[in-house]
């Protein structure tokens, strides 16, 4: 039974300044799920993609069956039987499904087979796909679908899963997980790279974990706790959040009747949206991405406006301000997308902390800016945050996704905000950080800020919040008290399934 | 004022004529567009594709001879906007902009000694029984070969890009770059080969002007036709067939109202000279308006490392 499929030996990657992967050996045998753990930054991604063949390595070498394998491209590796479920979809939105599955496949059959074979794979693996419909207009779920169904069409024999599950509703997950157990009885192996210690459990049969480049060690994930993972991940013990318990204050936010088409052509519409937040509560918003997240935090921060009384703060009417009377006013909100929203990729953290704390922190002085104070506030950010930088004058695209994401956190918590908005404040950050950032949430919550919290991560929604309300297709629900909350609950709340079903065979 | 004087046969001739760079041109910039580069230098290749196919053919005395060179000239001039572009990672806007000048400072000095000099004629392609039909016979069977070459060239394009694997891959590289390499495909090289076959479309283009049009060499004497096809392929959605319809709209208004002003019509001269453009444009954004958006990776700088 246990035949290796993939030996990987002392595989050595380095980037001008970095190791990426300090040689790592493990092995992947056949028909076995096998996860690859590690921190961001840790050199996941360019592991598997020396395995997928976009990049070489400088050093060691992989046996694939007994045969030495060196995939100088994707197309080889494909033709050897890997296969790769990208975490960031390399998707086309312009074209259709079966346009997007013909371009990973070497030698795509003529469209109207293709469709065929699209409609036959995706009913026996349980999910069910239109060859014809555009990408763009697909969900997150749907799309992620498109992904493994162009993989499944070229009969893998290894399957890398790079962090599949963070856009799933739980139930979605369910199905994924029954999905890929279907697929390991017919013997194919799959490698599966996720920050989510419970799913590994539940799916894994082994686990390696890279830390700074290197394994440092191998694990039963089905005999070993998430905590005992994460700190072999992290290197050192963890710190968890803690929570004080508080009382709430007058209702600090709120939202009635709010309707609001997207802005954008592939957008979400806001519908009816009700929602009110107390001093010193943290609201949880969960939802699948794509369902109204993004237009809810441009309605918050002032840059979709609206009718003046749908949005109230402490009771004044401001619908209709701007995002900077709203900053004046003490509504604060931190974007999800760091680069290009949150902050301005080429500018300095100097310059970053003017653009949204200019008018709380006074950094503005009769329309000269006060350079002096700019950068002292920046560097107030960062050692509170703990920001990994050489100093303010970097420029933000220079600091990594997790660094910039305390940056961008601590920037606006340190404005002492009498509401806070943030969308997906952990993104792509690893546990330390994460953990930080949660904390600094919890604290100004109990200082008597009303947090507003919106994100994929229910485990982090759990964590903090004390209510939760869930969209779905830009409808909000009712916000109900986290304490008692099941994962059932939270998966209805969130629009179930979203039509998939349980793999038929 | 005397109307009579329009014949209308000659008229949607010569319409197809005046079309036919426009086309030439906007169908090569359609196809670097849809691999997601934006070449503002048609003008540039235009013009070089003009003096190269005119100084050919005058040496040579073959007219077909002159417009392999047009084609050259063109994809040689775009040879210098891919190294910029695609290796040296250089703005597109910019270098497309630097490409035109450069463009028509070149094509006049190779120009110099052109002045004023007769191509050989191309001939006519009299198609036996078709060309004889009255009306329909001089309207569309007895024209030169590069014009027929011009719709051929447009099926072609929009049956490559719809049906075949290459066209499929062509797409994907402009739509999403990144995800294309992600995928294995050869984006530099995919949008190289784009920009030469716009090159070279450009080119021919220009040697249509310099050639058949008008036909002599003259400074200048794109006279903005290259900025016409960029503006065309934007307003034809990326779309071919649209494409050859706005070209031939702009055309025909194009010929109509030398007609009209030849005709004395009483309207100012200036308007009738902006009518080609109002309408081409009217046109084409109310066709235009089924949403379809451009290659979603236009003009952006693909780098392997991102």
């Amino acid at each position: 039974m246990n035949e290796t499929l993939l030996k990987i030996e002392g595989l050595t990657k380095a980037y001008p300044g970095v190791v990426a992967n300090d040689s790592v050996s493990f092995d992947i045998d056949v028909g076995e799920v096998h996860a690859l753990l590690g921190e961001n930054g840790a050199g996941k991604s360019t592991l598997v993609k020396m395995i997928y063949g976009l990049v070489k390595p400088d050093s060691g070498r992989m046996v694939l069956r007994g045969q030495p394998f060196a995939p100088a491209e994707p197309r080889a590796a494909r033709a050897d039987g890997i296969a790769m479920v990208f975490q960031h979809f390399s998707l086309f939105d312009a074209l259709n499904v079966a346009e997007n599955i013909a371009l990973g496949m070497e030698d795509p059959p003529r469209m109207r087979d293709l469709a065929r074979r699209i409609r036959e794979v995706s009913e026996t693996y349980g999910l069910p796909l239109d060859p014809f419909r555009t990408v763009g207009d697909l969900s997150a779920g749907e799309r992620q679908r498109v992904e493994i169904i162009r993989c499944l069409l070229q009969d893998p024999k290894l399957l890398i899963m790079d962090e599949p599950t963070s856009v799933l509703t739980p139930q979605e997950v369910g199905i994924l997980f029954q999905t890929l157990e279907k697929l390991r009885s017919e013997g194919t192996s799959i490698l599966y790279i996720s920050h989510k210690l419970e799913e590994i459990r539940r799916l894994c049969d082994t686990a390696t974990i890279l830390r700074l480049g290197r394994n440092v060690g191998t694990c039963l994930p089905a005999e070993t706790t998430a905590r005992d993972m994460a700190e072999m991940m992290v290197g050192s013990t963890l710190q968890t959040p803690e929570r004080a318990g508080r009382d709430f204050g007058d209702v600090a936010l709120d939202l009635s009747g709010l309707s609001v088409p997207s802005p954008s052509a592939f957008g979400t519409s806001l519908k009816n949206v009700h929602l009110t937040v107390r001093r010193g509560e943290i609201l949880g918003i969960g939802g699948v991405a794509g369902n109204g997240q993004d237009e809810l935090l441009g309605v918050l921060s002032g840059e979709i406006p609206t009718a003046a009384d749908a949005v109230k703060l402490g009771g004044q009417p401001i619908g209709r301000l701007g995002p900077t009377a709203r900053r004046r006013l003490g509504l604060l909100a931190a974007p999800e997308e760091r680069l290009g929203h949150a902050a301005a990729s080429d500018m300095s953290l100097t310059e970053n902390a003017l653009l949204t704390g200019a008018v709380r922190e006074k950094l503005v002085a009769n329309g000269f800016l006060r350079w002096g104070a700019a950068q002292g506030f920046a560097e107030r950010v960062i050692s509170a945050f703990d920001v990994r930088t050489p100093g303010p004058a970097n420029a933000a695209r220079s600091l990594s996704g997790g660094n910039l994401q305390k940056f961008v956190i601590g920037r606006e918590v340190l404005q002492a905000p009498e509401v806070l908005v943030v969308n997906q404040p952990t993104w792509g950050v690893d546990a330390a950080a994460a953990a930080a950032i949660r904390q600094a949430l919890l604290d100004l919550a109990a200082k008597g800020t009303a947090v507003v919290c919106i994100s994929q991560d229910l485990d982090e929604l759990m964590e903090i919040s004390d209510s939760f309300a869930a969209l779905n297709e830009g409808r909000l629900s009712a916000p109900k008290d986290t304490s008692g909350l099941t994962v059932d609950e939270i998966g209805l709340m969130m629009g179930g399934a979203h039509g998939m079903e349980v793999a038929h065979v | 004022m005397d109307l009579s004087a329009i014949n209308p046969v000659l008229l949607i001739a010569s319409l197809m004529v005046a079309a036919t760079p426009l086309l030439l041109a906007a169908i090569g910039e359609l196809v670097a567009e849809k691999a997601g580069v934006l070449n503002l230098g048609v003008e540039g290749m235009m013009i070089v594709g003009a003096i190269s196919g005119f100084a050919i053919s005058v040496e040579t005395g073959s007219p077909l001879l002159g417009f392999c060179a047009a084609a050259v000239g063109g994809a040689v001039l775009s040879l210098l906007f891919v190294i910029l572009t695609q290796y040296a990672l250089a703005n597109q806007v910019a270098s497309g902009l630097a490409l035109t000048l450069f463009g028509l400072g070149i094509s006049s000095l190779m120009g110099q000694s052109y002045v004023g000099l007769k191509p050989p004629s191309t001939g006519e392609i009299h198609i036996p029984l078709l060309s004889d039909i009255p009306v329909i016979g001089p309207i569309l069977f007895q024209h030169d070969p590069i014009l027929y070459f011009g719709i051929a060239l447009v099926a072609i394009v929009w049956a490559l890009l719809k049906y075949s694997r290459v066209g499929l891959i062509l797409r994907a590289v402009g739509e999403n770059h990144d995800a294309a390499h992600a995928l294995g495909y050869k984006v530099v090289r995919v949008r190289t080969l784009a920009i030469l076959f716009g090159g070279a479309c450009a080119g021919l283009g220009g040697a249509y002007i310099s050639l058949i049009r008008v036909p002599q060499w003259t400074e200048g004497m794109t006279a903005g036709v290259g900025w016409i096809a960029l503006a065309l392929v934007v307003f034809a959605s990326w779309k071919p067939w649209r494409a050859l319809i706005g070209a031939y709209l702009f055309g025909g208004i194009t010929v109509l109202q030398l007609n009209l002003q030849a005709a004395g019509v009483a309207i100012p001269v200036e308007y009738l000279a902006m009518s080609p453009y109002i309408i081409t444009i009217l046109v084409l954004v109310i066709l235009s308006a089924d949403k379809s958006s451009a290659p979603a990776s236009l003009g952006r700088i693909f780098h392997a490392s991102n």
